[in-house]
């Protein structure tokens, strides 16, 4: 514990647990890159494409991402409440249980123990194991929030409880199915009604780890990071509602032109276009916090990424509305298209925010100064390059096979057999490898600068 | 402003507000039968066909493969006839996928024999030299575990009786372990000979692969 009394052993054993995390998510990310053009390295059941994607896809949701919001979350918390952790013991266990819990889930996709549900593969015991975790969470959000020295709750801190609420609603319902043994179990939902939770869930444990969180993190750190207030209080509090009030209908985009009804989807439409409003309502706050001093760009090491970071947002936040557009949904859905959409948003976004508000929060919580910020700048520059060239890659290749799948003969049949549409991408999918070796580099210094932070001696005052 | 002092409250008021949305279009939903409908013409998976679609299920093949023909031109050119509701009315989990590495499943029953998936699912290079898909011919070298078909059948209420259940096993393995089994030479040559009397994963699989689609044709006979 540090002399004002905040609990921080547990803030820098998540960040660390995060980047950990972080690096074994992308190693498999690598790997299954690289099957994509060279099927030798589905060298073992162990490691074919089908169980390691989701390796890949749980290893940086819930490692990574969830670490990476349990450790700026737990300091927020503490900060805008001027309280201590309310159960400080409670926060280390649900620090250990954590690391044990995402092993087990590791190891158990690996083993092909995996339900398909997206994002939401893990086995029935180890979605009991979550619920817990997410529990011992909550109560120390609620039990220092209870107890807090400040009698307003900033902006972070509305996010941080939707984002506890909504967690436990959507995993438990989308989550709920009947046991045959300890490591196989049936969803309680059939066909269409499965298709409809699942991407009710799918779509909004994106919205509440990759959106709610992370804005939890940049109304907090940007503020702190430039010494700016956030430009408007009123604009916050109508994008906050209007957020979680419409992300909740528009799951169903995910599931344009399938046998659901069609009115789900419909309603689905309708709704992500609306979202576009709060979504932007968070990017033109941000834009608006820097004006009259865009200078810090360029002597703040920091604000290049949350900028840069709400960018990716806000240009996410319109891609994704049209997506769902039935006729570009038609176009686009099933292709790299939306893989690309998806990478901006969690190697853009997501990740250049947690890697601000780490390099703000660690030498704060050990008393040290960063390692060095020309590391940090390379680290920068390097997951921005490859984070670009690799989203564009899969646009590009999203675009040609979409129009592969549609093009036709003079006489009306089809003028590419399916192989050709993938053997095409070849060229885009080794462009990809090379693009993600480039942001993994970045990622490494990433990490080698906040690990050569904290190994040095703490700075007597 | 109150509620921003009010961690309960605002609690609250939050999770009321994620719940209009979840209610509208998931819970309500949910309990509409024109949600799912269901068809008798669109049968249950037999024993062999469910423990084929659990290995589906293990192996996470709907990471590459869709199972939903969507109703384009183009589309259906390519599959067949789009997909029915009331296809997936057994479906625990639905299998519809979300990215088409792989080409869509859900009209490949039927579309070839047994021999060209055992001979595919041991090397798809082997038949498609530039194929990314990885090859599967260790599942020849499992044999198939049915000690759970029972319950699982009894589990999703598929309506089998338990003598059923081992009738549909017993059947299946006479049919390609038989003489007269028109992919006997192909099976042969991808299953290791101590197990070729006997169920491999490989051919509940292919069982699997072999009901996809099939009842569909029964349903648009009919209207």
């Amino acid at each position: 514990m540090s002399e004002t009394g905040y609990e921080y052993r547990v803030v820098r054993g998540f960040a660390f647990s995060a980047l950990f995390w972080l690096v074994i998510g992308l190693v498999v990310g690598l790997w299954i890159a690289f099957e994509m053009f060279n099927p030798a390295l589905n060298l073992t059941p162990w490691l074919s494409f089908g169980r390691l994607r989701v390796v890949h896809t749980n290893g940086l949701g819930l490692g990574f991402g969830l670490a990476g919001i349990f450790a700026t979350s737990y300091y927020i918390l503490q900060r805008l409440t001027r309280a201590p952790l309310a159960f400080p013991k409670l926060a280390l266990a649900h620090l250990y249980l954590f690391n044990v819990a995402i092993a087990l889930a590791a190891l158990s996709l690996f083993m092909g123990m995996n339900t398909t549900r997206e994002y939401a593969e893990l086995e029935w015991p180890l979605d009991v194991g979550v619920v817990i975790l997410w529990v011992m969470y909550a109560i120390n959000v609620f039990g220092t929030l209870l107890k807090r020295q400040e009698k307003q709750m900033y902006i972070s801190l509305w996010y941080i409880i939707a984002m506890t609420v909504t967690i436990a609603v959507l995993y438990i319902v989308n989550n709920l199915a009947v046991p045959v043994t300890l490591f196989k179990s049936y969803s309680l939902y059939a066909g269409a009604n499965d298709a409809n939770v699942e991407w009710w869930y799918g779509h909004n444990i994106v919205g509440f780890i990759f959106t709610v969180p992370v804005l939890a993190m940049f109304y907090y750190f940007l503020p702190k990071a430039t010494g700016l207030p956030i430009y408007s209080h009123r604009l916050s509090i109508i994008s906050f509602w209007a957020l979680i009030f419409a992300y909740l209908w528009t799951g169903a985009h995910h599931l344009m032109l399938t046998p659901l009804p069609e009115w789900i989807q419909t309603v689905a439409i309708a709704f992500s276009i609306f979202l576009i409003a709060p979504s932007w309502g968070s990017v033109v706050n941000g834009y608006y916090t820097l004006q009259g001093n865009w200078d810090q760009m360029r002597s703040n090491y920091l604000v290049k990424f949350f900028i840069l970071g709400i960018t990716f947002y806000g240009l996410q936040t319109l891609q994704g509305p049209l997506q769902g557009l039935r006729t570009l949904n038609a176009f686009f859905h099933y292709t790299d298209w939306v893989v690309g959409h998806v990478h901006m948003g969690t190697m853009g976004w997501v990740a250049m925010v947690i890697s601000a508000s780490f390099y703000y929060m660690i030498p704060r919580i050990t008393g040290n100064e960063l390692h060095s910020i020309k590391l940090a700048n390379m680290h920068f520059w390097l997951i921005l390059g490859g984070q670009l060239t690799w989203t564009i890659t899969m646009w590009i290749g999203g675009i040609q096979q979409g129009a592969m799948w549609k093009a036709t003969n003079p006489d009306g049949s089809l003028m590419y057999n399916f192989l050709d549409s993938v053997t095409s991408l070849y060229p885009y999918y080794k462009l990809r490898f090379a693009a993600g070796l480039v942001y993994f580099v970045g990622i490494l210094i990433f990490v080698y600068n906040l690990v050569m932070t904290v190994r040095k001696r703490p700075v007597k005052a | 402003m109150g509620i921003y002092s009010k961690p309960v409250v605002f609690a609250v008021l939050s999770a009321l507000v994620i719940l209009i949305g979840t209610i509208v279009t998931v819970f309500i939903p949910l309990f509409m039968p024109s949600t799912q409908p269901v068809s008798p013409l669109i049968k249950p998976y037999t024993a062999i066909e469910l423990e084929g679609r659990d290995l589906y299920i293990r192996e996470g093949c709907n990471n590459c493969h869709t199972q939903t023909v969507r109703p384009l031109r183009t589309e259906v050119l390519r599959y067949g006839e789009y997909s029915k509701p009331e296809e997936f009315a057994y479906d625990r989990p639905f299998l519809w996928g979300s990215r088409r590495t792989g080409p869509d499943l859900n009209r490949i029953g039927g579309k070839y024999p047994d021999s060209w998936h055992y001979r595919h699912m041991q090397s798809p290079q082997g038949m498609f030299e530039k194929s990314n898909m990885p090859p599967y011919g260790w599942l020849a070298e499992n044999p198939l575990d049915t000690r759970y078909s029972i319950k699982k059948i009894s589990v999703l209420g598929y309506g089998y009786s338990a003598a059923e259940v081992e009738q549909q096993i017993a059947d299946y393995k006479a049919k390609v372990t038989a003489a007269s089994y028109d992919s006997k030479e192909t099976r042969d040559q991808v299953t290791p000979e101590k197990l070729r009397n006997d169920l491999t994963e490989m051919d509940a699989m292919i069982a699997y692969l072999q009901k996809l689609g099939r009842d569909v044709k029964n349903l648009e006979a009919k209207k």
